[in-house]
Order: C-alpha cells, then sequence, then structure tokens
C-alpha cells in the first residue's frame, strides 16, 4: 500500500512539470503558432530558478525569475515567427539549441551544491487522514497550481470572448485580421505565456522536483511536452490525463527496479519516450484528428504581407 | 509614413548569399559583445575563438574531423528538408550507425581483412536506414509526426548504447569503463598523416556533397522531391507521391548519419562509449540550414561550424570559458539567419509614398 500511495505521488509530482509546459503549448497552438522551442526555454527556466534559488533569493522568486526568463525567451522566438516570419519549427529547433547552451553556460558554477526543495503544503488535519491525507493533500503548492490552471486554460479558450478570439486568429488568422483584430498582437501573447509556462515548468524541475543542478535536466520533458498536446488535440483536460500517463511511466521506471521487473534499468529509461511513440501512433490516425489541429498551425502570417 | 513590406521579384544569387553571410557576420558581433560581457578582451578573444584553432596543421586537421560528420549529415538531412520532411533525430541516427559498425568490428569472424572496413560501413548505415524507417514507416502508415517520433528514437538510441557498452558489449579488460574494447586494426581508417586525426573520410564528405548536387541538380527524383516540399498539388502532375517522399527523405538523412557513426567509430573513436557525439546531428540540421539546403553551402557551413566546435574547445582551454558557449553560438547562428532571410526574401517600403 505504501508503496502505491509513493507512486501515485510520484506520478503527480512527475506529471506537474510535463503539464505546464503543455498548457503552456496548448494555447500557443491554439492562436496558430507551433513553437518546438519548450525544451530550451525549459532549461533556461530551471537554470535561472536554480541560480535564485542558491543565491538565496528564496522559493517563490526563483519561480518568478524561472518563468520570466522563459517568457524572455520565448519573445526570440516571437520575433523569428511573427515579425520575420520565419519557418517556425526552424525557429523552435534554434530556440531549444540555444537553451540548451545557455543553460548550461548559467549553470557552470553551481557544482552539486543542493538547494532546499519547495515543501508540501501543511493542511493541518487533512495531511493526517489515513489514506486520503497522503493521496490528495500532501502536495506541495505549485501541484495544486498546475491542477488549477486545467479548468483556467480550459475556461479561457472555451468560455470567453478572449478565448474565442484566440482560437479565430489560429484558425483564420486572415479572417480574424479583416473583422479588426490584432493577429500578432494575439499571438505574441499566447507565445509569451507559453514562455513563461515552459519557464516554471523548468523552475519546478530543478527547484521542486530534484532539488540540485544536471546539465540538460529536463532530458527530453520540452519535447514530451510537446507530444502531449497532440495527444491530447489541445484540449487542457486530456493534456492533464496525458499528463499524469507520462508521469506514471517516469515513475514506473523509478519504482521498476524495487518492483522487481526484470528488465535492465536502461530499458525502464526508455520507457516515456516509447510510450510517447506508440501513443502518438495510436492518436495520429482517422480523419477526425485531423479537423482537431488549429487550421493555421504552423502557418506564418503577416497582415498586408 | 507607414511601412508594409512586399515580396522581393527577383531573388539574385546575391541576395540568397547575403542571408548566411549576414548571420555569420551578426554571431561574430555578438560573439564579441558576449565576450566582452564575461569580462574578455572581445578582439582577442574572438581570434582565440575563431581563427586560433586554424593556424596550425593539427588544427586544421581537427577542424576537418569535426566537419566531416557535420557535412556527410547535413547532406543526407537536405533531401528530407526540401521535400519538408523534419528529420530532426539525426543524433539517433549517427547513434545506430556507430552501434551498427562496433557491432561488426568487434563480433565478426577473424580474418576478414580488407573486406571488414566495407562490411562495418555497411552495417551503419542500414543501422542509421532503419532507425529512420521506423519514423518514415510511421509517418506514411499513420501520418505520424516524424519530428517527435525521430527525436524520441534519439532519446531510446542513447539508452541502447548505454545498455551496450555498460552491459554485454562492455571490454572485459577496460576497468568497469563504460565502453567496448577498440576495433581490430582492418576495421580502422589509417589517418592520412600519423601526425593527425584526419582519415579518409574527407573524401566521403566531398562525395556526398558531390552526390547531393547530381541529386538536386541532375535528377528527376532531386526535382519531383523539391516541387512536392514547395507545391504539393504542383507535384502531383510531374509523378509526386508523399509516401515516396517521406521514405526517399528520411531514409537518405538516416543512411547519412549511420555513415557518419561508422566514420566516427572506424576513425577519431576507434570504439564506442556512453557518449559518442557532441550534438553532431542537431547541429547538422543547422549546417543544411545555414548551406541554405545547397551542396556547396553546406560544405562552407560545415566548416564554419565543425569551427564552433574547434573554437569553443581553445577558449575553454585558454580562458577558461565554458565549451558550452559552442551550442550559444550555433543557436545564436540559426536564429540570425532565419532573421536575415526576412530581408533577402522581402523588401521594406513605404505605403503611400512612389513604390
Amino acid at each position: 500500500m505504501e508503496l502505491w500511495i509513493a507512486i501515485f505521488a510520484g506520478t503527480m509530482t512527475a506529471a506537474t512539470p510535463l503539464l505546464l509546459a503543455a498548457l503552456g503549448e496548448v494555447v500557443v497552438e491554439k492562436s496558430g503558432v507551433l513553437n518546438l522551442g519548450i525544451e530550451g526555454m525549459m532549461l533556461i527556466g530551471a537554470a535561472v530558478a536554480f541560480w535564485l534559488a542558491i543565491s538565496g533569493w528564496g522559493l517563490p522568486a526563483a519561480f518568478v525569475g524561472g518563468a520570466l526568463a522563459g517568457l524572455l525567451s520565448s519573445a526570440l522566438f516571437a520575433a523569428l515567427a511573427l515579425l520575420f516570419m520565419a519557418n517556425q519549427s526552424a525557429s523552435g529547433l534554434a530556440l531549444a539549441i540555444f537553451g540548451t547552451g545557455l543553460s548550461a553556460m548559467i549553470g557552470m558554477g553551481f557544482g552539486s551544491q543542493p538547494v532546499a526543495t519547495l515543501k508540501a503544503l501543511d493542511l493541518g488535519g487533512l495531511s493526517d487522514l489515513p489514506l486520503i491525507g497522503p493521496l490528495l493533500f500532501s502536495f506541495d503548492p505549485m501541484v495544486y497550481l498546475t491542477l488549477a490552471t486545467v479548468p483556467a486554460v480550459w475556461w479561457f479558450l472555451t468560455r470567453t470572448k478572449s478565448g474565442l478570439i484566440l482560437r479565430m486568429v489560429g484558425e483564420s488568422p486572415e479572417n480574424a485580421h479583416a473583422i479588426g483584430y490584432p493577429v500578432l498582437k494575439i499571438r505574441l501573447a499566447a507565445i509569451l505565456f507559453g514562455g513563461a509556462m515552459a519557464g516554471l515548468a523548468g523552475a519546478y524541475l530543478s527547484v521542486a522536483y530534484v532539488g540540485i543542478w544536471v546539465e540538460n535536466m529536463t532530458a527530453g520533458r520540452g519535447w514530451i511536452a510537446l507530444s502531449l498536446v497532440v495527444f491530447a488535440a489541445w484540449r487542457p483536460w486530456r493534456a492533464l490525463a496525458g499528463a499524469v500517463l507520462f508521469g506514471g511511466f517516469t515513475i514506473l521506471q523509478l519504482h521498476g527496479q524495487i518492483l522487481g521487473l526484470p528488465l535492465p534499468s536502461e530499458a525502464l529509461s526508455a520507457l516515456p519516450y516509447l510510450a510517447t511513440i506508440i501513443v502518438l501512433v495510436a492518436i495520429s490516425q482517422g480523419r477526425k484528428r485531423r479537423l482537431d489541429v488549429p487550421a493555421s498551425l504552423a502557418r506564418p502570417y503577416r497582415p498586408g504581407a | 509614413m507607414a511601412l508594409r513590406i512586399e515580396p522581393r521579384r527577383n531573388v539574385t544569387t546575391m541576395t540568397r548569399l547575403l542571408a548566411p553571410v549576414t548571420a555569420v557576420v551578426l554571431t561574430l558581433l555578438f560573439g564579441a559583445s558576449l565576450f566582452w560581457a564575461l569580462g574578455f578582451e572581445p578582439l582577442t578573444t574572438l581570434y582565440a575563438f575563431f581563427i586560433g584553432p586554424v593556424t596550425t596543421l593539427y588544427g586544421i586537421s581537427e577542424l576537418l574531423v569535426k566537419a566531416v560528420p557535420l557535412i556527410i549529415i547535413a547532406c543526407g538531412l537536405a533531401v528530407g528538408f526540401r521535400a519538408n520532411i523534419w528529420n530532426i533525430g539525426a543524433e539517433g541516427q549517427l547513434i545506430m550507425g556507430a552501434i551498427g559498425a562496433a557491432g561488426v568490428g568487434l563480433f565478426a569472424p577473424a580474418g576478414l581483412g580488407m573486406l571488414l572496413l566495407p562490411l562495418m560501413f555497411l552495417a551503419a548505415m542500414l543501422a542509421g536506414m532503419a532507425w529512420a524507417g521506423i519514423a518514415a514507416l510511421l509517418r506514411a502508415r499513420f501520418s505520424t509526426n516524424e519530428i517527435l517520433v525521430t527525436l524520441m528514437l534519439t532519446y531510446i538510441a542513447g539508452f541502447i548504447l548505454s545498455w551496450l557498452v555498460r552491459g554485454p558489449w562492455r571490454d572485459p579488460m577496460g576497468f568497469n569503463f563504460p565502453q567496448t574494447a577498440l576495433m581490430p586494426a582492418d576495421g580502422m581508417l589509417t589517418p592520412l598523416d600519423p601526425r593527425f586525426r584526419v582519415t579518409a573520410s574527407v573524401f566521403f564528405a566531398l562525395l556526398a556533397v558531390g552526390l547531393l548536387w547530381i541529386f538536386i541538380a541532375k535528377s528527376f527524383a532531386g526535382y519531383r522531391l523539391a516541387v512536392g516540399g514547395a507545391a504539393p498539388r504542383a507535384a502531383g502532375y510531374v509523378g509526386f507521391s508523399e509516401k515516396s517522399a517521406i521514405w526517399t527523405g528520411l531514409l537518405t538523412g538516416g543512411a547519412a548519419a549511420g555513415i557518419a557513426g561508422f566514420y566516427e567509430v572506424a576513425g577519431p573513436l576507434g570504439q564506442i562509449s556512453a557518449v559518442i557525439s557532441p550534438g553532431y546531428g542537431f547541429t547538422a540540421i543547422i549546417v543544411a540550414f545555414i548551406g541554405r539546403l545547397h551542396p556547396v553551402g553546406i560544405l562552407l557551413g560545415g566548416l564554419f561550424l565543425a569551427l564552433t566546435y574547434v573554437g569553443g574547445e581553445a577558449v575553454q582551454v585558454s580562458y577558461g570559458i565554458p565549451a558550452h558557449i559552442t551550442r550559444v553560438f550555433q543557436g545564436l547562428l540559426l536564429f540570425f539567419l532565419l532573421a536575415s532571410e526576412f530581408f533577402t526574401s522581402w523588401r521594406i517600403i513605404r505605403s503611400g509614398g512612389p513604390v
């Protein structure tokens, strides 16, 4: 029983950075922009947050700083994709490569110094309840905040006028422009939001999930978050389901040895990546699938050009 | 006065060349300011990064050692990129190629002599193709996004490599280091000069450049592929099939990356260990772009990006600047290239004024 509770708790914390980054990217892609640079933005966010944490600024500042760093790095992508109408796949890739290098440079002096990681919320009696306590009331505040973002993003996209306009920009920027909406400003806002979320995801990884600096610590989570968006068919609730699923694979890998699975550790480590491929294949069939994709995704648009 | 943009009607070779050149210049300028911000004399450091390494024969040899895999892979990738097939996982295909070559080198019966190297070459090429082929199959059969699949396969290839060199293929005499035994002498390329590491692989890189040129400029298949990438509907009239473009694009990239893996194993590495490439597969994507998917451009781009590796190592040794600055430069170069391309394909004009 203890083990299963630990697996559940681990799954939720492993799912949190994936979910944060994926929710951001859902909004970006709904506006018709494909930002492949999540891995780079997460790494920059992770490095900046870690730097703030070991410099004694405290964890709240670390999270805010990580989010800001992600936001700033996404502005580079926005300049290329929106202003210069560059190929979005290439621009995102440039951001991923740049972020890998920059984060490693920021992290040069960190050594193996640990930070005090984010503590679980003390919910008093609730956390002490048998079974329900450890299952529901013993996570750190970021887990709850991330979970709360799911309905917030869903509500924004489907129930608000701004969300409707954002989706219109993603489906048909020409029409949105003709009606008089500022397509580029809306896309810029979406990209910056996605950057902040990726930065936050990176911050969670470095100062809450791991607690020491490891170069390239995202280890492909940015790319998995991208797959998650496809898996979720651009829907926030499905992103939650997907993140939990992928989080579960990550934890299975950690607990695989304890559970006595007769596999080399590398096979278990490869599991989340293999699962991503299998899931991508399973969901990429069928005509209905194509209707989910925002119609102008990755297509550069500039009014009057 | 408002500004608007319109497409340039006649894009000459000169304007096409302008974007990569501008990108390189901007990267250098930015690099100088970065060195200055880090507290180093900008010009001296820039010299140490970009010029110093190639002032000696040894440095030039090292530059070629790094340029060869970049050029070979970029030539293969360019074929796919021209058809809008995004193989981002050349790194994984290189790893599988290296595993293929090392497997033959380690386990082929002794006494193959001259045959061993060609067999390793073939095994590496097929392994790279097989790894890219998975993505091709999934894209052609289930229209699964090849960007994500090739990337995930890169991580998986890394784990396979790690498992092999820590487990079944580990050198029993290797003091528990995660690496295989050295390739037999027949499975190693002799350096062109005993003082340096560069091997005959440079000639293969040139061959790859030539093959790409023939494919693009002279073959109907190359023409069809490019039309297919640029205008899929028009491409139907010249017999373009998306499926064959997917297979051609991905398998060519996989073969090239696999071959690059062979040249690493039979050349500078001589064995495989847990880490066998400083991200050649990813950097080759930048090479393909900066070379504008053109063979000559790829040749020059490969040399320049090889310089970022050699230069990064040089300033780490002499100034203690982290070698990660290489990745920063590489990312910036791609940023600047993408931005400069805007100015070569569009022009900014005042609206309302005389056009």
